[in-house]
């Protein structure tokens, strides 16, 4: 049974990178580029687990991070983070907030793959 | 049955009595502490002066003519006694702190320490107690005639001015030896204060037997003396009894201001005061004794105007009433009652004037005969001066004498002592304006002096002589020149007031205008505003001054006041020191004038020079503290007042500098917070590309794709974004470059047209790519430029791929407009987009403020910073323009007729 994951990241070249990394692993990918939209788009593509960016147009990642830690049916959804700014305070909230995993970018392609399969239980 | 040698043998042995008591009171103040004289009842007693053989024998005389208006002249101490009593303590604060020894003094020091004031005063105070002098004569002369006539079978005394003259004599001896016995030329006789505290419990003591003689011996008790009294009233001639308001209010003011000025009134109640606080018992029991004084003044009048035959002088019914019922021993202690009345008013009186006359006339007198005669002459000077004091004393005796030979000694008791009375009343308005009134001055208290005497001695004093006297009975009647208006005794028309109260009136009334009026119109010096402010709040600089009697300088006090100043370790330690050197053991060295000087000089250091000079001068005793004292003190004040208003002014300046260094900290704070988010914002930058780079080169490194295209979409991916960050790291280089003013310009001159066209060619590929078009009118573009013209097109470079870029409409156009306004070039850049939104309009010049989100755009945010930056350098500048159909910036710049740094270039010329 094939992972589901959702890649919530506006910089195109990165969304595809991650794209490209976990569809050669075996997963399910989709990708969305706005903040905005990004709680709906959780909602309508229900992830195994969601690969969410901090910087983005519209909506930061720790106000979707909240909103979703405070609705019902994506109160469990595992959620890695990935941001430009690792800054330790920037990992504090963000762990305040319930992330399950924290990566700054420039990240390993097989430490996030690891991530991945550790928050599907695989 | 008395003799007139029984009489004179009395007196003798009296006056011997009294001259014993002053010289033990005198030994027992000299050897120790004065407690005994501090008692606050001798100094109630010698108050006492104020009555004198005119309150003995003239208030009963007084009664017997007017009934009960005599109690005006005691009424007038009391109320000052009782409600003034504020004022009193100020008067006699500033007595003893200025060390004053006469009203004169005390007026001179006061308006700047002027000897005019100090002799006008002491003439005033002279002329003005001449009067009372020959009244006291006359009294005691009447007295002695009493004695003599009723004596028909054994002595008479042919001659009442004899008497006068041997009256006279008597006392000037007396006061002589009394109060210039000693040469300690201090101001204050404790002998003689206890010798007339003596006498005033004989006069006391013998009034009350002789009205306890009169109501309960002859009058038959209080009902016989009420009868008597009404048979009086009726007696009477009409309207005598009667209560006159206006003369009572007069009286009234007149003793009281009298109580005030009068000079032997200013010596007991000020200079001989001892303790500040024997006011307080004085304010009380003072009016007691008068009280009693005046009990039986009615009952005595009455019963004599009863009982004595018609035409008997009423002012001796004291006297007479005793002797006509042959009580001996009683008419004996009348007389000395009498006696003490006259002697103590008469030396009290003239130590006081003598005190003046020599201080204020004689001996400035001298000292100008002897300018720079050194001043190890003082002895001489002591000597000099006991000597002027006691020609001064004779002299007044002598005036008063002859007074009494000029006025003809007719005149009644009570009407002399009212005349004095109003005369030394005029220096009430000087003495307590220059009390409470700092703004009264020297030149003011001068002219209210001499125009109130002048108006006394015109309407009451000249007048006093009689008709044959000084002014004729055709002035006194139509006013000189027949001028109604000036006659002496109805001056400018105010007629049928009594006498002396119109004198009072006018005198004073003017007096205080003229005091007032010209002290609002000089200006007094600055020595005079010194003693003002020293006089007026007198009672704000210290606690009451205590016993002024240093005279036995101890160290034990100079240890005292060292350790107030130094503190007590300090200056026990100091003294110990002193001692030892002196080859003494303990804290006490002698007072030698080697240790004084090494005290001043150690206290010096702390206080300042003039004050421990004043302050040693004041525990020492001896001198009193002198006006170079007073300003060098005020010097220093002075001096502590500018240090302050220094230090308060450097504290200003460390507020004001606190304050900017707080601002600025704060704006390095800012600056701090805007360095972080900068550095997090380029983290970010540089973090972006680099995650595409390292997760592509990855990707290859572990095998790639097998798809040969997708790896070569990769590479080209990873060199996309290695450009991105190579502009990125360009951008911030120029524009730090750029923000710190370490840019070079190259100015060239360069038609409009020409920049433009670079700047499109190096912008082909985007606009290509794009399919933005551009639209321009060449021909407005010739304008010339003198500026760097490379960093001018980085800016319109910027501004072009940004529309091509950004610009969100189908069919993007981009408008370039040029147009010349007020020597300014306007370079307008409207593209047909949807344009900037009006909250981001304000932001879209700072960095990172990348609007669009694709990164796509490829830009970090960084180009409008840039491109102001650059404008801001080329004196040009970057502005969007908003209500523009699309996004629209407009860049202003000089025309190349002035160089971008404000100088003409020499080669210009020939192009204008």
């Amino acid at each position: 049974m094939t992972r589901q994951v959702l890649v919530i990241e506006d910089e195109p070249n990165i969304a595809e990178a991650i794209s490209f990394i976990l569809s050669r692993d075996g997963w399910s990918v989709s990708t969305h580029a706005s903040g905005t939209t990004a709680v709906q788009a959780v909602r309508d593509a229900k992830p195994d687990v969601l690969i969410l960016d901090v910087m983005l147009p519209g909506k930061s990642g720790y106000d979707i991070l909240q909103d979703l830690r405070s609705a019902d049916d994506t109160r469990a959804l595992p959620v890695l983070m990935l941001t430009a700014r690792g800054q330790k305070t920037d990992r504090e909230l963000a762990e305040r907030l319930g992330v399950n995993r924290f990566m700054t970018k420039p990240f390993s392609n097989s430490e996030m793959l690891t991530n991945l399969r550790e928050l599907v239980g695989g | 049955m008395l003799t007139f040698n029984t009489l004179v043998g009395v007196c003798f042995l009296y006056v011997i009595m009294l001259f014993l008591v002053a010289f033990v009171a005198d030994k027992r103040a000299r050897r120790s502490k004065v407690r005994f004289l501090s008692s606050p009842m001798i100094y109630t007693l010698s108050l006492s002066v104020f009555c004198t053989a005119w309150t003995f024998y003239g208030a009963v005389g007084y009664a017997a003519r007017s009934g009960l208006e005599f109690v005006t002249i005691y009424l007038g101490p009391t109320l000052v006694m009782i409600g003034w009593w504020w004022f009193l303590r100020k008067l006699v604060r500033v007595g003893r702190s200025q060390r004053v020894t006469s009203i004169a003094d005390l007026v001179s020091s006061r308006y700047g320490k002027s000897n005019l004031l100090g002799v006008l005063v002491t003439l005033i105070a002279v002329i003005g107690t001449t009067p009372y002098i020959a009244l006291q004569l006359q009294s005691v002369t009447l007295s002695f005639a009493v004695f003599a006539r009723d004596r028909s079978a054994g002595w008479v005394i042919p001659d009442l001015e004899q008497t006068a003259i041997w009256v006279a004599g008597g006392l000037a001896l007396f006061t002589i030896l009394f109060g210039t016995r000693n040469l300690d030329v201090n101001e204050r006789h404790h002998g003689v204060v206890t010798a007339i505290a003596v006498e005033a419990v004989v006069k006391l003591v013998a009034l009350m037997a002789v009205g306890i003689f009169v109501v309960w011996g002859i009058g038959g008790g209080p009902q016989g003396i009420s009868a008597a009294m009404e048979q009086a009233i009726q007696a009477a001639p009409e309207g005598a009894w009667s209560l006159q308001g206006g003369r009572w209010v007069g009286l009234t003011f007149l003793s009281a201001a009298a109580f005030l000025t009068l000079p032997r009134m200013f010596q007991v109640l000020v200079v001989e005061n001892v303790d500040e606080r024997q006011l307080a018992t004085a304010s009380w029991a003072f009016p007691l004794y008068l009280f009693l004084m005046s009990l039986f003044v009615i009952p005595i009048a009455v019963v004599g105007l009863a009982i004595l035959p018609k035409g008997e002088n009423p002012d001796l019914f004291v006297l007479t009433l005793p002797l006509y019922f042959e009580q001996d021993g009683l008419a004996m202690l009348a007389f000395l009652g009498g006696f003490s009345s006259a002697t103590s008013m008469v030396i009290v009186a003239s130590i006081a004037l003598a005190t003046m006359v020599s201080n204020h006339i004689i001996m400035p007198l001298w000292l100008s005969t002897r300018l720079g005669v050194d001043a190890s002459e003082y002895r001489d000077a002591r000597q000099i001066l006991l000597s002027a004091r006691r020609l001064s004393i004779v002299g007044i005796l002598a005036l008063g004498y002859f007074y009494y030979r000029i006025s003809g000694g007719g005149a009644a008791l009570a009407a002399i002592g009212l005349i004095s009375f109003a005369g030394v009343a005029q220096v009430l308005p000087a003495m307590a304006g220059g009390l409470f009134w700092r703004g009264a001055s020297r030149s003011g208290a001068v002219a209210g002096l001499i125009t109130g005497f002048a108006i006394w001695a015109y309407t009451l004093f000249l007048p006093s002589f009689g008709e044959a006297g000084v002014i004729s009975a055709s002035v006194l009647a139509d006013g000189p020149w027949g001028i109604a208006a000036l006659r002496p005794q109805a001056l400018f028309g105010v007629d049928g007031l009594d006498p002396v109260v119109h004198a009072l009136f006018w005198s004073l009334i003017l007096n205080c205008s003229v005091f007032v009026s010209v002290s609002l119109l000089s200006f007094p010096s600055p020595l005079e505003r010194l003693q003002a402010a020293q006089f007026v709040n007198v009672l704000d600089q210290s606690g009451p001054a205590r016993g002024r009697s240093f005279n036995a300088a101890t160290s034990e006090d100079l240890l005292v006041m060292a350790q107030e100043i130094m503190g007590s370790d300090q200056a026990q330690a100091w003294f110990q020191a002193q001692a030892e050197q002196q080859g003494k053991q303990g804290y006490l060295p002698d007072t030698t004038p080697d240790f004084i000087g090494r005290l001043e000089r150690e206290l010096s250091g702390l206080v300042g020079t003039a004050t421990a000079h004043a302050m040693i001068g004041q525990i020492l005793g001896g001198t009193t503290v002198s006006v170079d004292d007073l300003l060098a003190v005020a010097d220093e004040t002075q001096q502590m007042l500018e240090q302050t208003s220094q230090l308060e002014a450097k504290q200003l300046e460390l507020t004001t500098t606190a304050r900017q260094l707080s601002e600025v900290n704060e704006k390095l704070t800012q600056l701090s917070i805007q360095k972080d988010a900068f550095l997090s914002q380029i983290s970010h930058e540089l973090r972006t590309p680099m995650t595409s780079i390292r997760a592509f080169s990855e990707i290859l490194r572990d095998g790639g794709a097998n798809d040969p295209e997708a790896a070569a979409r990769h590479a080209s991916i990873i060199h996309d974004e290695s450009v991105r960050l190579t502009r990125l790291l360009d951008d911030l280089l120029d524009l730090s470059v750029l923000e710190n003013g370490q840019v070079q310009l190259y100015p060239r001159r360069e038609v409009m047209r020409d920049v433009l066209d670079r700047a499109i060619a190096a912008t082909s590929s985007v606009i290509d790519q794009e399919k933005m078009h551009i639209h321009r009118n060449r021909s407005d573009e010739g304008g010339a430029l003198y500026t760097d013209t490379d960093r001018l097109a980085q800016v319109f470079i910027n501004l072009i791929s940004n529309a091509a870029k950004y610009c969100d409409a189908k069919d993007k156009r981009l408008a370039i407009r040029v147009r010349q306004r007020g020597g300014r070039l306007q370079v307008d850049f409207v593209d047909n987009g949807s344009g900037v939104p009006l909250e981001s309009q304000s932001m879209i010049f700072e960095k990172f403020s990348r609007l669009s989100d694709q990164a796509a755009a490829g830009g970090a945010g960084l180009g409008l910073a840039i491109c102001r930056e650059i404008m801001d350098k080329l004196d040009g500048s970057i502005t969007y323009l908003p209500g523009q159909s699309g996004a629209a910036f407009r860049v202003t710049l000089p025309i190349g007729t002035q160089s971008p740094f404000g100088r003409r270039w020499p080669s210009d010329i020939n192009h204008l």
